[in-house]
């Protein structure tokens, strides 16, 4: 039984007259320590389906979920507030794009990542120790001071580190990164991206990657699911996907990636029109 | 081209020993007690319709570099000529013809532009600045002309930037930047905030406007992917200064200063 599985996943918006249709029947599994990235351009439904597996979306009638999500074979979209509060966090945290805005510029990294440990993890008697070991897990010196630090008082790559300390405190047994070295610099992103596999490697959790981009899945996720408006278009191993893209949007999103030393004069775009026919003819 | 032009292989813009230091105040009184060495002489020339990239993290000083050519950072020193003109010594009315023709493009498609402007007011705003005895119907034409340019619809001149995708933001501010018909334009960080596809079209507008109208970039990015395609010379910031100065192919093939090796190594293979 997969830790967690998401199948038939339909997600839909209602605003007066209006309806967004965001996520259009969306089916993947993720085993117990493995890899999943959800590639996808802006737009396509990634974070919000992210978002629904704790059920951090919106409540009826603004937002409708349906279809079915597990984990550990509990139906997530079936659960009552106080098992969604344990869920959310303890088993399943996430790290999102924009640290500057997912901290609290009022208090100190050490306090924020305190709070999460003391809902979660009541049993931890030393919580500062407890911090300070999350905070050098993640690659911080100097932790022991550190963790008095104000979030402005540290850089995007340092305070991305924290957000990733905050969600690790906890031991979840999922981490959700949405996009979480978008707002980096190049160096900055390999640096996050290294630091989150050795942790992935150290601790037997599993994670899901959401990204836009497909230059840092390869080395990083075992499976890949490409979504397109709504929809997994094509998922499978990350090698197979990479080197022998079979849906014509996975081979367009991946041509049109700027290659080093490629000299290539123009670069590739996607013709949304001819991967609406080959959507069609699918169905 | 009213100044004397020098030959036309002379590189449009010169920039020599360039210093752009801020001053850092400090302790109750505010004085000055170090300073931030933004741009720290910094040498380049930017040829003629050709596109130099401008590479380095955040805070190298890219934006900084970009800002001092059409006199929005304070200048401590060094000489910026574009067409064989000095502007380091211009006053701010000597220096309104060149504003004209040097335009830039922010990263920003979201924040660049005003939400409580049409599309129509946005880009004939330089205009009005800049020909304001033209009429009201020429201007709209030209709008009209311009967007059609860009990849976008006349009819979008009515609408308002909320309106439009983050890719097709960025077309307005080509647009607009390309209103006034200037001769180079400063593109800071104006793919970096866009999806790889969408990315893929602006850049490619960007060499068709360049093929067509014989423009000069100078193009800031900290992906030095994008730089290393668009661009034929690049330049590796690290810290306010220029730690390497190359043609694109080299940068990639030998590339000299660990920094630029340490950017490579970054960059994601596919
Ligand atoms: N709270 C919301 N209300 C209405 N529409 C939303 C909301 N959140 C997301 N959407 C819409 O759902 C679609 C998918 O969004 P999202 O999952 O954020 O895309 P991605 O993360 O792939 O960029 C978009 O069309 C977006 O506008
Ligand atoms: N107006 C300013 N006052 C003081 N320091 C500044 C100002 N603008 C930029 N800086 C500093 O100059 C350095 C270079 O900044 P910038 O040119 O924006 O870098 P980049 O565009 O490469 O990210 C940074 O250390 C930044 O903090
Ligand atoms: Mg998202
Ligand atoms: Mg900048």
């Amino acid at each position: 039984m997969p830790l967690l599985s998401v199948e038939d996943l339909r997600i839909s918006f209602h605003q007066r007259d209006q309806t967004v249709e965001a996520v259009k029947g969306v089916s993947f599994a993720l085993e117990a320590g493995r890899t999943l990235a959800i590639v996808g351009e802006s737009g396509s439904g990634k974070s919000v389906t992210a978002l629904s597996l704790t059920r951090l979306l919106p409540e009826p009638p603004n937002c409708r979920v349906t279809g079915a999500i597990r984990y550990q074979g509990r139906d997530v979209l079936g659960l009552d507030r106080r098992s969604l509060q344990a869920l959310r966090g303890k088993e399943i945290a996430y790290v999102f794009q924009e640290p500057s805005s997912s901290l609290n510029p009022v208090f100190t990294v050490g306090a924020q990542i305190a709070e999460a440990v003391r809902l979660h993890l009541p049993e931890i008697k030393d919580v500062e120790a407890h911090v300070i070991r999350a905070l050098e897990q993640v690659g911080i010196a100097d932790a022991a001071r550190r963790h008095t630090s104000y979030p402005h008082e540290l850089s995007g790559g340092m305070q991305q580190r924290v957000m990733i300390a905050m969600a690790l405190a906890c031991r979840p047994k999922i981490l959700v990164a949405d996009e979480p070295t978008t707002a980096l610099d190049v160096t900055i992103q390999k640096q996050i991206i290294d630091l989150l596999r050795d942790l992935k490697t150290s601790t037997g959790m599993s994670v899901i990657l959401i990204t836009h981009n497909f230059g840092i899945v390869r080395g990083f996720a075992d499976d890949v699911a490409v979504m397109y408006r709504g929809l997994i278009v094509e998922s499978g191993p990350t090698e197979e996907i990479l080197s022998r893209p079979k849906h014509p949007y996975t081979q367009a999103l991946i041509a049109c990636i700027p290659r080093l030393g490629a000299r290539q004069r123009r670069l590739a775009t996607i013709d949304h029109a001819a991967i609406a026919r080959a959507l069609e003819t699918k169905i | 081209m009213t100044d004397t032009a020098p030959v036309s292989s002379a590189p449009l813009l010169e920039v020599e020993n360039l210093r752009v230091h801020y001053p850092l105040r400090g302790g109750l009184l505010r004085r000055v007690v170090d300073h931030v060495r933004a741009v720290d002489d910094v040498s380049f020339p930017g040829a003629r319709g050709r596109t130099t990239g401008l590479v380095g993290e955040s805070g190298s000083g890219k934006t900084t570099i970009g800002r001092a050519l059409i006199k929005l950072a304070p200048i401590t020193g060094g000489s910026i000529r574009f067409n064989g003109t000095e502007l380091t010594t211009l006053s701010n009315r000597e220096f309104l013809p060149f504003r004209k023709r040097v335009q830039m493009i922010f990263q920003d498609p979201f924040n660049s532009l005003n939400p409580r402007m049409t599309v129509e007011a946005i880009i004939r705003e330089p205009l009005d600045i800049h020909f304001p005895k033209q009429g009201v119907a020429e201007k709209r034409e030209r709008v009209a002309g311009l967007l059609r340019r860009v990849g976008l619809e006349p009819d979008h001149m009515h609408r308002y930037p909320h309106q439009f995708s983050g890719g097709q933001r960025q077309r307005i501010g080509i647009a607009r930047a390309l209103a006034v018909e200037p001769e180079f334009i400063i593109c800071d960080e104006a793919v970096s905030a866009l999806d790889v596809s969408v990315q893929a079209q602006v850049v490619n507008l960007l060499q068709d406007l360049q093929a067509e109208l014989g423009l000069t970039y100078l193009f800031i990015a900290h992906d030095l992917a994008v730089v290393e395609h668009i661009s034929d010379h690049v330049l590796v910031m690290h810290r306010g200064k220029l730690v390497e100065s190359a043609s694109a192919e080299e940068i990639y093939r030998e590339p000299k200063a660990d920094y630029t090796r340490k950017l490579l190594d970054a960059v994601p293979r596919l």
